[in-house]
């Protein structure tokens, strides 16, 4: 069933908060062979508020995870993620096409500290493969 | 190291083994079956396992990370145009990161990035800016 793109504008409650670990750090580091050492915080570690507030975007409009493919994700950052912070994410949908009986959703999400200030602005395209 | 415009960066050459996207499964919380399950995958008409889009860009910011010295990164993107498929072995796929600074102004360096697997491009546009 295509995604309905009255969707379009709105935006999701925000991730429970997410306080950054120095162990979370170091694993999300670790993937890619990468030794934390405590300086800077990988500037991917967005994601993880990111994909969170995702998956509850796709829980509540019915979208099964295996049927998503990332088509591309962007972020600007306000200032570095730091160990300590306590962030949470909040997904808007920016767009939905459908083409070829997939869905293109266009998502941003706004990664905020404690203080309701701006740390990173994520944009994410999700195509939803439709079944075939 | 000086960023100056033109500059051709040291091409930053990573292995990913399917026990590299289990890894990063865990800690981005991106448990998306397409990234670990070939029955998964082929149902939904991939050719294979593959990477997560957003994995193969935690290794173009690693590189990034080890051309500028952990520079602070102020953006980073790119459209995730081809799959990084990995096979079920021990000897993985490799990804190579090249990159040349295509600009510096205002105390930001914008890198223009290439990152192939295979001979293949596998990440469109991809770009970095960080603190010059």
């Amino acid at each position: 069933m295509p995604v309905d793109a009255s969707l379009v504008g709105r935006t999701f409650p925000p991730t429970r908060p997410h306080t950054v670990s120095e162990e979370k750090v170091r694993e999300l580091a670790a993937t890619t062979g990468a030794v934390w050492d405590g300086g800077p915080v990988p500037p991917t570690f967005p994601i993880v508020l990111a994909f969170e507030a995702m998956n509850a975007f796709l829980a509540d409009v019915g979208i099964e995870l295996s049927r998503i493919v990332h088509g591309d994700q962007r972020f600007r950052y306000e200032r570095p993620v730091r160990v300590g912070d306590v962030l949470t994410a909040s997904l808007t949908v920016a767009s939905v096409r459908s083409i070829g009986g997939n869905d293109i959703i266009g998502t941003t999400s706004e990664v905020l500290d404690a203080d309701g200030s701006l740390v990173c602005a994520t944009s994410a395209t999700l195509v939803h493969r439709g079944a075939a | 190291m000086s960023l100056e415009p033109g500059t051709e960066l040291a091409v930053q050459r990573y292995v990913v083994r399917r026990s590299d996207l289990v890894r990063y499964a865990g800690a981005s919380g991106d448990f998306n079956p397409i990234h670990w399950s070939d029955r998964v995958a082929a149902e939904v008409g991939l050719p294979g396992v593959i990477a997560h889009g957003m994995y193969t860009l935690a290794l173009a910011a690693r590189a990034v990370a080890t051309w500028t010295g952990d520079a602070e990164v102020l953006e980073l993107g790119a459209k995730f145009t081809a799959p990084v498929v990995v096979p079920d072995d021990d000897t993985g796929v490799e990804v190579e990161v090249a990159g040349t600074v295509s600009s510096v102004e205002d105390g930001r360096a914008a890198i223009a990035l290439t990152v192939t697997s295979g001979g293949q491009k596998v990440l469109g546009m991809p770009k970095a800016v960080v603190r010059a």
